[in-house]
């Protein structure tokens, strides 16, 4: 799918991005609202309309956005602490550039320029964290900082930025929220089933096809039950490799030159180390998977589909394509002879 | 039927007052990214003396390219008018430029670490401004595609919202820089 420049890029992705949460917004609606109906929180009234109040939807609701908010306020000091990061000061000339580039990036991106950490790791990574522009954070790994040239920095922290600006944090987080509170209703629904829920329901208001309903509701929200956890996190996951998409296209709208993020990744492409100090819970806000190394090639449909990033090979074929545009290719060449 | 006309009335109203409030919003923002043009060129003013003092012993043979460059400094500095302005430090960029190339062949510079701490102070300045002027121009068009569109034009017209104009590269940046070779005979 080559995509004329960035801007069409951008457009797509965020079109994508936008429907896959209206999924999961109805994923959530229809099992909290199934297991309402099915415990007479909600009731079916005699002109076909919903009435009640769903309390256990709600109930999931609240638990989550405190859960959210939680780590919406605190959550950039509990990941810099759970990587062993340090602040990043001009005490080497390479740092003062490191420092410079991501200045130069905060310009671009027209953001005020984040706070800037360190890990002391030699793979090539770097993350981002922060609920917005004001309070961010970059972090780069020394091993970045020792592989990269200016040009490949300047691509990587590019879609760190990018990540803050377009409030990816929030994103992912909000769809923690859904994820997490899809999870308690099927365990509601779990519950319910094993303390005998289908002898206990009470009756509907109306009584003609109360019956015949009540057992479709019951046998939807079984299914919702079971598959809807499962869905939802390939979603939550969709989700996340969207958004990575969405920074490489930001990162060439700020630099304008696809070269640059495409040297970086095909940089930490040849290097096969994992990061020491990542974790399942801070792997989706990193540039490249830290889990399990640069070997993030296609592994096959299954393991694509449960990655928190694209294959490293599809980032660059699609980098690629933005170079190949006549266009593109021209400022770029001009751009990387003047820098 | 009062209540529908009364309805698409309060729609229109406020669409109107949506949009000439995105015209003020764009407007502020082009004058505030033009501004931040211009601290990077302050910026670079500063920096300049500096780096000449410092690569002024390696580069005897260089006098041309770095007279361009005081001489195209203070130009932007007692310019007039903005249009001198923007002409000097059109030529203190390309100036700039081939100095930074032709300091390549000097390899005595890179174990000098002044110069190479103010080539990197240079070299950030220089992409700042690049980066700044992107901004500048990408907010332009969305600022001029806003005042274009329908119905916003109508908004436009109504309460005096103008063009701004694109920041376009000069000729003088887009010479390639010239390596002098000859070993300075004609230089005094």
């Amino acid at each position: 799918m080559a995509a004329t420049d960035f801007r069409a890029l951008e457009r797509t992705n965020r079109r994508e991005t936008a429907l896959l949460v209206a999924v999961f917004l109805m994923l959530f609606t229809a099992l909290g609202f199934g297991l309402d109906l099915l415990i007479g929180d909600l009731y079916l009234t005699d002109t076909g309309g919903i009435g009640g109040v769903p309390l256990l939807t709600v109930a999931a609701l609240i638990i989550g956005i405190i859960q959210a908010l939680a780590s919406y306020y605190g959550g950039s000091r509990l990941v810099l602490a759970s990587v062993h990061a340090r602040a990043l000061t001009p005490d080497t000339p390479q740092h003062q550039m490191v420092l410079n580039v991501i200045q130069e990036m905060a310009v671009a991106a027209r953001m005020p320029p984040p706070r800037a950490y360190l890990m002391d790791d030699p793979a090539p990574n770097a993350f981002a964290t922060g609920r917005d522009p004001e309070h961010s954070v970059i972090c780069v790994t020394q091993g970045l900082v020792n592989t990269m040239d200016r040009e490949e920095l300047q691509g990587v922290i590019g879609h760190e930025m990018a990540h803050i600006r377009d409030y990816d944090i929030r994103t992912m987080m909000m769809i923690a929220v859904l994820v997490g509170g899809i999870a308690m209703l099927a365990d509601f629904v779990y519950r319910w089933m094993w303390f005998g829920g289908p002898s206990q329901r009470r009756r509907s208001s109306s009584d003609n096809g109360g019956g015949n309903a009540g057992a479709l509701i019951l046998v939807v929200v079984m299914l919702l039950a079971v598959l809807a956890p499962i869905f939802s996190q390939l979603l939550a996951m969709a989700v996340s490799r969207q958004r990575e998409y969405l920074a490489d296209a930001a990162s060439v709208e700020f630099t304008r030159n696809p070269r640059a993020l495409l040297r970086a990744l095909q940089t930490i492409a040849n290097v096969e180390s994992p990061l020491r100090n990542a974790s399942r819970g801070t792997a989706h806000l990193f540039i490249v998977n830290p889990l399990e190394g640069a070997r993030d090639d296609d592994e096959g449909f299954l393991d694509n589909l449960l990655s928190t990033h694209p294959p490293l090979s599809r980032r660059i074929a699609r980098l690629q394509a933005l170079l190949d545009q006549p266009a593109t290719a021209a400022a770029s060449s001009m751009q990387a002879s003047g820098h | 039927m009062g209540l529908a006309i009364v309805v698409i009335i309060a729609v229109i109203v406020i669409a109107a007052i949506a949009g000439y409030n995105s015209l003020v919003s764009l407007r502020n923002q082009v004058q505030n990214a033009w501004s931040q043009i211009d601290v990077q060129l302050k910026r670079r003013h500063d920096l300049i003396p500096n780096l000449i003092e410092a690569v002024k012993g390696y580069m005897q043979f260089e006098r041309d390219t770095l007279t361009q460059v005081v001489e195209a400094r203070a130009r932007a500095i007692s310019a007039p008018d903005q249009a001198s302005r923007i002409q000097a430090e059109n030529q203190l960029t390309g100036g700039l430029g081939r100095l930074l190339a032709v300091m390549e062949n000097y390899p005595q510079l890179k174990s000098d670490q002044n110069v190479l701490r103010l080539q990197e102070e240079l070299t950030t300045t220089e992409n700042q401004i690049s980066f700044a002027r992107q901004a500048y121009n990408d907010l332009v068009m969305r600022f001029n595609t806003r005042i274009e569109v329908f119905p916003t034009n109508l908004i436009a017209t109504q309460f005096g919202f103008h063009e701004a104009e694109l920041l376009k590269t000069a000729p003088e940046e887009q010479a390639a820089p010239k390596v002098d070779l000859s070993l300075g005979a004609k230089h005094a």
